[in-house]
């Protein structure tokens, strides 16, 4: 038998936010600052990353899990600078990672794509198969997990990218547009899975899904043109918005409200 | 672990669930039976011989459990793929080394076949050998031609351990085949283009951290291809950068790029080093 906690696992946490960035910066491709100065700090819990198309969800989240380096501006993760050129190991180790679309080894079954970026992730070798496991159980991808990945549906392959997500325990959880692709029951069970992992983690949730965010995060983080633009509970977002803004809910009414002004919500759609 | 167990009594207690232990009797007893197998063995024992209630309890769950553990269906235990293997080649790999060894058995056949006045004393091989483990280090790092890249990339292995990893491998099967080929064709002295292809080698590790692994390759090849094995192929004569007089130099290279990549080793983790 070998201990189930570690001197990691007890030890006194030596910073305030998970996520602390201050005047922000990060660029997509060559010219473009899709973030521009984000002030944010982001603790334990779910949040919602809500923003209409092109706000800069994908390039903050490619940021916060270490793809992408800063412009400009000071960004912490669990304590730790990234801005520097230090060495990032001990940091990715406690990152979880969904990109939006991500790609994998067709051939692979589950369970060996899990297995392998357990071991790209540095996890333990002893304990890989158990942690494989009980990543795949709880995706509900257990009865597939011997299955090639190119033999999955669009949700499983889903399913199956939150599973090497939470493979290795992450401290801090990224995931970009985990709902896309699943189906109704699949989300509920989505979000029972994101309020479990939100209770020992900060698990940042980029969705377009204004429902997703209700029922699952603690905390929205409403995101335009690169900046923050409300930071608050899902309850405080619902408040902000009267019937005389478009919208089929308090939440959506709400969003609508934050947003009016950004160049978003006046174009075309 | 420890030498000393815990006593029959205990344990015999604590099968029988005795609610007169002390609690921190109980806590000692308990963290010490997860260390211990010996121990967890007697405990089993006790059980039976002390608490037959719960013994029974046990065996009826096992045998209401026994029948639909058979029913379940197994999964096909298939591990076609040893998991060592993905460890040191990414999978899309495999391509790019048959085309590097196929590259190196063609060159030997036109060795063998080609009349000498085409090539001179410059055989194709010795022409080749330098760049070539650069094709197969180039695809091991490259966003383009890795599907899970982005997966890869926010990963702690990423960077320089990995990529080391990855040309290791590539070295650990193209070099064996030019030895061999070398060797057949008795053409020139290993040494002569080993240490130019591994100065090669970790030149191109050392520039791509600068301007991404593929390019520096791409590069490289290119650079070599102009200034040495053109010329070389022109004149039938084996170039004078590979003459063994000049092996010094290409050691000198060797050394450089080691301490480039070595110097510069955190920057291999930035993903716009990855093209």
């Amino acid at each position: 038998m070998h201990p189930t906690t570690s001197a990691a696992d007890t030890a006194p946490k030596t910073y305030a936010w998970e996520i602390q960035a201050t005047g922000l910066k990060v660029r997509a491709g060559r010219k473009k600052m899709a973030v521009d100065g984000l002030d944010l700090s982001l603790g334990m819990g779910a949040h919602g990353l809500l923003g209409p198309n092109g706000a800069g969800k994908t390039t903050l989240i490619r940021s916060l899990a270490t793809v992408l380096r800063p412009a400009e501006g000071e960004l912490e993760l669990c304590g730790r600078s990234v801005t520097g050129l230090g060495d990032l190991r001990a940091l990715r180790r406690r990152i979880g990672y969904l990109p939006q679309e991500f790609g994998y080894y067709k051939r692979f079954t589950v369970r060996e794509f899990v297995e392998y970026m357990a071991w790209l992730k540095e996890v333990p070798k002893a304990d890989i198969p158990a942690a494989v496991q009980r990543a795949v159980e709880r995706v509900g991808l257990a009865d597939r997990a011997d299955h090639r990945m190119k033999t999955l549906s669009g949700g499983m392959v889903r399913r199956a990218g939150i599973a090497q997500a939470i493979v290795n325990d992450p401290v801090l959880l990224l995931l970009d547009e985990p709902t896309a692709g699943l189906d109704p029951a699949q989300r509920l069970r989505f979000r029972e899975l994101l309020q479990e992992l939100g209770r020992d983690a900060c698990v940042v949730v980029s969705t377009h899904l204004v429902e997703d965010v209700a029922a699952a995060c603690s905390d929205v983080v409403l995101f335009a043109e690169g900046r923050l633009v409300f930071q608050g509970t899902p309850d405080v977002l619902a408040a902000a918005g009267g019937s005389e803004y478009p919208g089929d809910s308090p939440l959506e009414r709400g969003y609508s409200a934050l947003l009016q002004g950004t160049e978003q919500l006046r174009g075309t759609w | 672990m420890s030498e000393e167990h815990a006593s029959t009594r205990l344990i015999g207690g604590y099968a029988r669930g005795d609610l007169t232990m002390a609690a921190d009797t109980v806590w000692a007893l308990e963290a010490h039976l997860e260390t211990c197998a010996l121990c967890r063995g007697r405990l089993a024992a006790a059980v039976t011989t002390e608490a037959p209630g719960i013994a029974a309890l046990l065996d009826t769950v096992h045998a209401g459990l026994g029948p639909q553990l058979d029913a379940a269906v197994q999964a096909p235990a298939r591990r076609w793929r040893p998991s060592w293997a993905s460890a040191w080649l990414t999978p899309v790999r495999a391509p790019w080394l048959a085309m590097t060894l196929s590259v190196t058995l063609l060159a030997l056949l036109l060795g063998a076949a080609a009349p000498p006045m085409l090539f001179g004393t410059a055989s194709l091989m010795v022409l080749i050998a330098p760049v070539l483990p650069l094709c197969a280090v180039a695809a091991s790092w490259s966003r383009g031609l890795d599907p899970a890249h982005e997966l890869t990339a926010s990963t702690a292995r990423a960077g320089l351990p990995l990529l080391l990893r990855r040309t290791t491998s590539v070295l650990a099967v193209v070099l064996p085949a030019l030895l061999v080929e070398g060797w057949l064709t008795g053409a020139m002295t290993a040494a002569q283009w080993l240490l130019p292809s591994l100065a090669f080698t970790s030149t191109t590790l050392a520039l791509g951290s600068v301007v991404g692994v593929t390019r520096a390759a791409t590069a490289l090849v290119a650079l070599w291809g102009a200034v040495i094995a053109a010329p070389a192929w022109d004149t039938g004569r084996v170039p004078l950068a590979l003459q063994p007089d000049q092996l010094p130099l290409w050691g000198l290279l060797l050394a450089l790029g080691t301490g480039i990549v070595i110097a510069r080793r955190n920057a291999y983790s930035l993903p716009r080093n990855h093209r």
